[in-house]
């Protein structure tokens, strides 16, 4: 799986200074990280396993790699489509998608949101597709339901699942379902698996916004430097 | 408690032992109710809220930060010389 973010090799000339990068910020990242590593102990496998430094460093390389990625595809394709120009926000939007595509990536597929974040991207561009064919086939069976109730029964089939949740089961089950479908991937999980998932996904998290956090002051501190024109 | 378990049989056979341990984990990652440890004070479903809004506030910074993160990776063409240039600097 970590093959598909290297797998397009960014151009031959940025090629040498690409390595260097990566090692320059594994060094960076390592003594940025050795501080909160410090802080918890290993509590759990998986507070050791998101806080350790050799997993900073795993994410931040390929943090970025998909970036660059990222900034390569943009502005290809301002040059390739007529479409304007990007928006702020959807550069955001591919930003923050490839950072959680390295952040699952780093999960080495231990944990569902990993694989179902992963999965999603795959599933996006046939998504578009299916929604159109589900459309017609509803219109197809209201016609058939219609046709052989002649007598004008037409009674609703669905049966609102929402009220059925609300009363019978009670407060934390119910939280745990809300808690579900912010975890991706959890939507339908039952209630342990949700609450193991969480505490991974939220470790994660942090991880990947620790990440995120320096290298945007890290960039945004070599604003100073002189620009080539 | 120990009553509970043979009473109360979860439709998928989990006891709430077992769930009562993952939330309990769960708050000691909390940011808000990691420092009052009384455990039993603090009731599952306050538990689970925090972890909702956590959760949505951690969504809402990477959102943040990915946002001003590609501001900075158009504004400067040459990111990678000024990250180069930085680290060495450093």
């Amino acid at each position: 799986m970590a093959s598909l973010i290297s797998d397009t090799e960014p151009p031959s000339h940025l090629h040498p200074t690409s390595t260097d990068l990566v090692r320059r910020k594994k060094r960076l990242s390592v003594s940025s990280s050795s501080a909160s590593s410090s802080l918890t102990t290993g509590d759990g496998d998986s507070h050791a396993r998101w806080r350790s430094e050799k997993q900073q460093r795993n994410y931040s390389a390929k943090l970025i790699q998909a970036l660059r990625q990222v900034r390569l595809s943009s502005s290809s394709a301002a040059a390739a489509t007529s479409s304007p120009p990007p928006t702020a926000q959807k550069r955001g939007k591919a930003v923050r998608e490839a950072a959680d595509r390295a952040l699952a990536v780093s999960a080495r597929g231990r944990t569902l949101w990993s694989r179902a974040i992963l999965s999603n991207r795959i599933k996006l561009k046939f998504r578009k597709q299916k929604r159109q064919r589900p459309a017609a086939i509803p219109a197809v069976i209201t016609t058939g339901s219609s046709s052989s109730s002649s007598g004008g029964r037409s009674k609703k089939r669905r049966v609102t699942v929402a009220k059925l949740n609300k009363k019978s089961i009670p407060t934390v089950n119910r939280k745990v379902r809300v808690l579900g479908r912010l975890v991706p991937g959890c939507k339908k999980e039952s209630v342990p698996v949700i609450l193991e998932e969480a505490t991974d996904y939220i470790q994660a998290l942090e991880m990947q916004v620790r990440a995120m956090k320096s290298l945007a002051e890290l960039l945004s501190g070599s604003d100073l430097a002189p620009q080539r024109g | 408690m120990s009553g509970r378990r043979s009473r109360s049989r979860q439709s998928s056979g989990i006891s709430e032992d077992q769930i009562n341990d993952l939330i309990i984990k769960l708050q000691q990652l909390l940011p808000e109710l990691r420092n009052s440890r009384r455990s039993d004070k603090v009731s599952a479903s306050r538990v689970l809220q925090e972890t909702c809004s956590y959760i949505r506030n951690l969504h809402r910074e990477v959102d943040d930060l990915s946002e001003r993160l590609s501001e900075l990776l158009a504004n400067t063409d040459t990111a990678q010389a000024a990250l180069i240039r930085s680290l060495l600097t450093q």
